[in-house]
């Protein structure tokens, strides 16, 4: 099925996601991938305060080509999600709703998605150039010094993602190989 | 015969170049297979991505966006000439400054770290990996070959036994391809080398990947290409993972002679991003 949906996501629109809907999405997002999760992560370990709020929030794990001038960021496709599974539960269970990656996760994340009534959608990855079009802005939030690796909010507009596993425990890579 | 010089500054410039030529227009060879792909598609969510994988690289060409944002670790294969002499400084260093050169003013992803633990960014994607090669001749042939991670994780190398034979190479490609799955991006490209040793297995299985032949035995390599192709393709793993016919778009089997006791297996797998382009200097 076909949706067009605003970000944050309601509690509603989450439970009607299903495996397979394709879905466009618009609103605000993070973006952050392997090093920034990893330096959340310890501060989430010794009980610190986040430099950013990840109750029902958004994150896209991706690293972005530099932008050229007068556009908001470079090529922007999906990195594997598979390199979070350590990180990713911590993270839902402490309020993010929404991953965006590609690739397999591990079954503590699939049990994290479900627990927490959350998603993780595929984008199409390889697709950096044309997904990059979607992002209307692009802001650097913290660990400027990480460059590509860096935590962004970037706004995006009917950003086109696949549901891969959705809160009542699908998995579409599973079903296409069984 | 008389030594030709060249100055390492032509490499540095055609490195460059190269760099930045790849990131942004793929080679006429993966643009064929992706659109030879598209038409054997037939499952909804499989076509839909293949249209958009096509549509990626016009948007790319035509607006100046890297392909991919993962503009890889650059992959150099340099084929020198026995008659030719470096002057004007390092071919290492040469080879280095055209990498940082070409990620800089191309607008391409810094991907590299320092240290594997360590990791902290070099912040220009140096250094490149570099394969020399010494060949006949005074020419210089370099390849430039933009890795992307996503896929090179899922790459492995196998030790099989001399009795697996022809059965153990399709085992062990079949393997790395389902274990890759819609982590590598599919459709993907997947580079074999059978034969050698240990690093020399990976070593041809990279150059399979960046469309450089191996001039050994080619006797059962072509018929092999074709059977794993169609058994990849027979996985059901589809375009990005989403279910469907296109998994993989080739199969590039390179060989060479290996030891009595040894059957190395390396399978290197890349997206349909598959960059490599050349120039002979």
């Amino acid at each position: 099925m076909e949706k067009h949906l605003t970000l944050p996501l309601s509690e509603n629109d989450i439970e009607e996601l299903q495996i397979g809907d394709f879905v466009y999405l618009t609103g605000e997002m993070f973006v952050a991938r392997d090093a920034a999760h990893k330096r959340l992560y310890e501060l989430m370990q010794q009980g610190k305060a986040l430099p950013i709020d990840l109750k029902d929030s958004c994150i896209y794990y991706m690293g972005p080509s530099p932008a050229r001038e007068g556009r908001p960021i470079g090529s922007a496709g999906p990195t594997t999600a598979t390199r979070m599974d350590k990180y990713a539960p911590a993270f839902l269970d402490a309020g993010q709703k929404i991953m965006i990656g590609k690739g397999k996760r591990s079954k503590e994340v699939m049990d994290a998605v479900v627990r927490n009534h959350a998603v993780y959608f595929a984008a199409v990855g390889g697709a950096g150039a044309l997904l990059s079009k979607c992002i209307t802005s692009s802001e650097i939030v913290c660990y400027e010094d990480l460059g590509a690796e860096a935590v962004r909010r970037i706004s995006v507009e009917e950003f086109p993602v696949i549901v891969v596993a959705d809160c009542h425990g699908g998995d579409l890579y599973a079903r296409q190989t069984q | 015969m008389a030594l030709r010089e060249i100055s390492v500054k032509e490499i540095s410039d055609a490195v460059r170049d190269l760099c930045i030529k790849i990131n942004y227009e793929l080679s006429d060879d993966m643009q064929d297979l992706l659109k030879e792909a598209a038409k054997k598609e037939t499952s909804e969510l499989g076509c839909k991505v293949l249209e958009t994988l096509q549509e990626n690289l016009v948007v790319a060409r035509e607006e100046q966006i890297p392909i991919c944002q993962d503009t890889g670790m650059a992959v150099v294969f340099l084929e020198v000439g026995q008659d030719v002499h470096f002057v004007d400084g390092s071919i290492e260093e040469a080879v280095n400054d055209g990498v940082r050169r070409g990620y800089g003013e191309g607008f391409l992803r810094k991907s590299v770290v320092e240290d594997p633990i360590e990791r902290t960014n070099t912040g220009d994607n140096t250094p490149a990996v570099i394969h020399y090669t010494i060949v006949s001749g005074d020419k210089v042939k370099v390849t430039v070959s933009p890795k992307g991670f996503g896929s090179e994780n899922m790459s492995r190398v196998f030790m099989k036994k001399p009795a697996d034979g022809m059965e153990g190479v399709k085992d062990a490609i079949l393997t790395a391809v389902r274990d890759a799955g819609p982590n590598a991006c599919p459709p993907m490209a997947v580079g074999v080398g059978v034969g050698g040793t240990f690093e020399k297995a990976a070593e041809l299985s990279k150059e399979a990947l960046a469309g450089i032949v191996s001039p050994y035995n080619r006797s059962w390599t072509d018929e092999l290409e074709q059977e794993v192709l169609s058994e990849i393709n027979a996985s059901g793993i589809g375009p990005g993972g989403l279910g469907g016919k296109v998994t993989a778009l080739s199969v590039n089997i390179n060989t060479y002679p290996t030891h009595i006791a040894g059957l190395p297996v390396a399978v290197n797998i890349c997206c349909h991003v598959n960059r490599h382009c050349r120039a002979v200097i």
